[in-house]
């Protein structure tokens, strides 16, 4: 959770930003410490399963399905960026 | 301990024995027993809902101090002899507030020696979605407060295969669980009798705090005289925030953070995951999945039409015709008729009184509350849709296809609403964005609404486009009049964006503005919970925003009625004898008296004196005297203007458009120009001049701080264009 540069090399790991729509992946840390607080309340919990739902009309938000809840969660595209995913 | 069998005895003679009972064992409890109990849960976990089935129409809001969020309470009658006031928080995702309206909860339940303090707590969770809704319950149940849990929307749990053991459950967490299914009424009446009933604390922990945070916890513990570790620590979180701690509190919770240099992000994250693993064990024992997965659930099925590129935008634009259109057309039936009502009664009491203070009562105080009362209809058709639109789950949609648009210019997605009614009426407009959850983004949604043109507006738009702008075809099948009253449409709406905009760069906001939010399924509404919005909606703007309108009616009223010395006494008969000697018809005589008086009124002596500030825009002291009589809402200008040019009352359009183009300047040319009617257009477009609107603002934010900033910025905007119209164009 340390400061990085944006611009990573193509073996950074990806994010739910990178997740093509159906695609799966597992979550594997949160990048920005003060977001962290909010997803974690909303049940983005290193170690669950995300999908990628759906995208608005206009590419962004995004809605993502969590877990095997059954529960939609819709976050913005800058927000999904800092949910990193496991390789 | 109650258990589950309890519940199913029968309503009368158990629970009231239990009450009975309970009320002996209570410590005096001051003149009213009335148990208090607060209402806590996520945001859609079927609260709202549950708390319309405690109170039904019981319900009062007032405010909590300091925040925009409205403090409902209601009474709920538990058992025939035992009623509660029951208090309906916020939705909250955790005791960790994100926004200032979720502050209130931790100000309510950090406070055990606040006289509101509630004897305990219920919780609501979606029980298709227990793993997340329990991270709240077990935040609570740790600060050690009594707890009934209830456990609603089983109906939609068990849809999704989801089988709970609640005597497990209850087994787990140590406190009362109630099956429920709220929207329906289901479980209600077993939660009202455990409700009726003495809670004691449940004495399970969920989250230990790790052993390097307890030095500073006992500090925290010993200092303030507090019971329990969890609450200590959250004085820690939240020291800053919380409204009952004094400088001096802060102060020393400051100095043992430092000390102890205590990382609250870090140690929020970690509490958060071990309550997730901690809720993940208890699910393992008293929940079951069976995964029916065969189609695509209908409500993804539905979002495939209802967000698609094409047909959502085009549902949705549909669905804002229908609102605009209820709002602006079905409205004016019932508008209408309180309007000839108030009207009927004014003229019952006019013929057979008289009198100064027959004439306070009838144009003062009866004119300023028809000015309220026109407002329910529009109210009360756009919160019906609004509440259907919440209820359903579509609002959440709205948001999600307009946010990326309405986020460049500093709006949400659910500012749509607010700005598409406000063509219609601000009133309604503004009372709408109370559905925007960012304190930042409904401000500005707020300040920007009336800049959108009103119906209000359209008889001054009429008037004066009838005037200066000839009736000829454009391009065959456009008006040139037509064409015109759209550009002040798109004026009123770029001012709106732009504006919003500006604000955008200039508010400051120490909250972090996320869009992270749950996606509701789509559900069919509840008729009793849209009746009982709209009803709360009337209520709160009738008892709230209508005490300043009557007010400023009155204090319109006495300006328009009353001028210095008695100068109305002797302008009449001044009149009076010019119109004797020139043998005038006895119509004519009180059209000139009324003229006449307004002209030597106080309204009129303002208009004198404002003209030299409104010549440059060239306006003269009559336009004076209408842009304040305008104040009690815009169409008055019209009425106004026909008084001054002494027209008469019951003139149509027509004749006071005749009567304007009759109008001579000094040098014997037409008064009313081109530039002199666009300039006093443009200014209608901008200008803050309704009463009503500022007194919903004051009621919205709860000061007089935004209604202020705003008459003067629309009344400066309105100023510097009509400015730069009038010396451009003259």
């Amino acid at each position: 959770m340390s400061n990085r540069s944006t611009h990573l090399p193509s073996d950074a790991p990806r994010s739910v930003k990178d997740l093509r729509l159906g695609e799966s992946g597992t979550i594997c840390c949160l990048e920005d410490p003060e977001m962290a607080l909010k997803l974690l309340e909303m049940g983005c919990i290193p170690g669950t399963q995300v999908r990628l739902n759906s995208r608005a009309p206009l590419g962004c938000p995004i809605t993502l399905v969590l877990g095997d809840d059954d529960y939609t969660l819709s976050l913005r595209v800058s927000e999904a960026a800092t949910i990193l995913l496991k390789a | 301990m109650a258990r589950v069998a309890l519940i199913t005895d029968p309503a009368g003679t158990a629970a009231s024995a239990v009450a009975l009972e309970s009320r002996g064992d209570f410590p005096p409890r001051g003149p009213r027993e009335l148990t208090r109990i607060a209402l806590i849960g996520n945001p859609n976990s079927g609260k709202s809902s549950l708390f319309n089935q405690l109170t039904g129409l019981n319900q009062k809001v007032g405010n909590f101090p300091g925040v925009t969020v409205d403090r409902k309470t209601g009474i709920s009658q538990l058992t025939p002899q035992h009623r509660a006031e029951i208090i309906d928080l916020p939705g909250t995702y955790s005791l960790y507030p994100k926004s200032l309206d979720e502050k209130v909860i931790t100000d309510l339940l950090y406070d055990r020696a606040s006289e509101q303090f509630p004897d305990f707590v219920v919780v609501t969770v979606d029980s298709s979605n227990l793993r997340r809704n329990l991270l709240l319950f077990t935040q609570l149940a740790d600060l050690g407060l009594p707890i009934v849990l209830a456990l609603n929307m089983m109906d939609v749990a068990e849809q999704h295969g989801v089988k709970i053991d609640v005597p497990a459950l209850q087994q787990e967490l140590g406190v009362p669980v109630i099956p429920m299914n709220a929207r329906k009424g289901i479980g209600v009446a077993a939660l009202k009798i455990v409700m009726a009933q003495q809670m004691s604390a449940s004495t399970e922990r969920f989250y230990e705090p790790t052993e390097a945070l307890l030095p500073m916890i006992r500090q925290i513990r010993y200092y303030f005289n507090l019971h329990n570790d969890y609450l200590a620590l959250h004085y820690a979180h939240q020291f800053r925030q919380i409204n009952f701690l004094t400088a001096d509190d802060r102060a020393y919770i400051g100095e043992l953070v430092q000390q102890y240099d205590f990382q609250p992000t870090p140690q929020q994250a970690q509490e958060t995951i071990a309550r997730y693993a901690r809720i993940n064990a208890i699910l393992l024992n008293a929940v079951t999945v069976t995964r029916t997965e065969k189609n695509e659930p209908y409500s993804n099925r539905l979002d495939k039409v209802l967000t698609h590129t094409v047909w959502g935008y085009l549902i949705f634009f549909g669905v804002l015709f229908l609102m605009f259109q209820a709002v602006f057309a079905w409205a004016s039936y019932p508008m209408e008729l309180i309007d000839q009502g108030v009207a009927w009664i004014n003229g019952l009491i006019q013929t057979n009184f008289h009198g100064p203070l027959i004439n306070l009562l009838t144009e003062g105080i009866l004119a300023g509350l028809g000015g309220v009362l026109i407002f329910i209809p529009q109210i009360a058709l756009l919160f019906a849709f609004i509440a259907v639109l919440e209820e359903t789950g579509y609002m959440a949609r709205v948001t999600f296809m307009m946010d990326r648009i309405m986020r460049k210019f500093g709006l949400n997605g659910k500012s749509v609403v607010p700005l598409i009614s406000g063509v219609a009426c601000a009133v309604p407009a503004i009372m709408s964005a109370r559905t925007i959850e960012n304190w930042k983004d409904r401000i500005i949604t707020i300040f920007v609404t009336p800049l959108m043109s009103c119906s209000a507006r359209i008889p001054v738009y009429t008037v004066l486009i009838g005037l200066v702008v000839p009736d000829v075809p454009v391009l065959g099948i456009f008006n040139l009049r037509g064409i015109a009253l759209m550009g002040l449409y798109l004026l009123g709406f770029f001012a709106a964006i732009f504006s919003a905009l500006a604000l955008k760069l200039l508010l400051r906001t120490q909250e972090r503005s996320y869009f992270i939010m749950e996606f509701p399924v789509y559900r069919w509404p509840r008729w009793k919970n849209v009746g009982i919005t709209i009803v709360e909606k009337v209520k709160t703007f009738v008892f709230q925003a209508g005490k300043v309108i009557v007010a400023i009616s009155v204090i319109l009223w006495v300006l328009a009625s009353y001028g210095p010395g008695n100068a109305l006494e002797q302008a009449e008969a001044r009149v009076r004898a010019t119109a004797a000697a020139q043998q005038l018809s006895q119509r004519e005589t009180e059209t000139r008296v009324a003229s006449e008086k307004l002209e030597n009124s106080y309204a009129g002596l303002f208009g004198r004196t404002l003209e030299p500030a409104i010549r440059p825009l060239g306006f003269d002291w009559k336009i004076g005297i209408a842009l304040i009589t305008s104040f009690a809402a815009r169409e008055v200008f019209v009425g106004t203007i026909s008084t001054i040019y002494s027209v008469g009352q019951d003139a149509d359009m027509r004749t006071v458009q005749q009567k304007l183009a009759a109008e001579k300047d000094d040098n014997g040319q037409p008064f009313f120009t081109p530039a002199r009617a666009f300039s006093l257009l443009v200014f209608y477009v901008f200008a803050m001049q309704c009463m009503s609107t500022l007194a919903v603002v004051y009621r919205e934010t709860k000061g007089w701080k935004w209604p202020l900033l705003q008459l003067l910025y629309m009344t400066g905007l309105a100023y510097v264009s009509s400015l730069v119209v009038y010396q451009v164009f003259k």
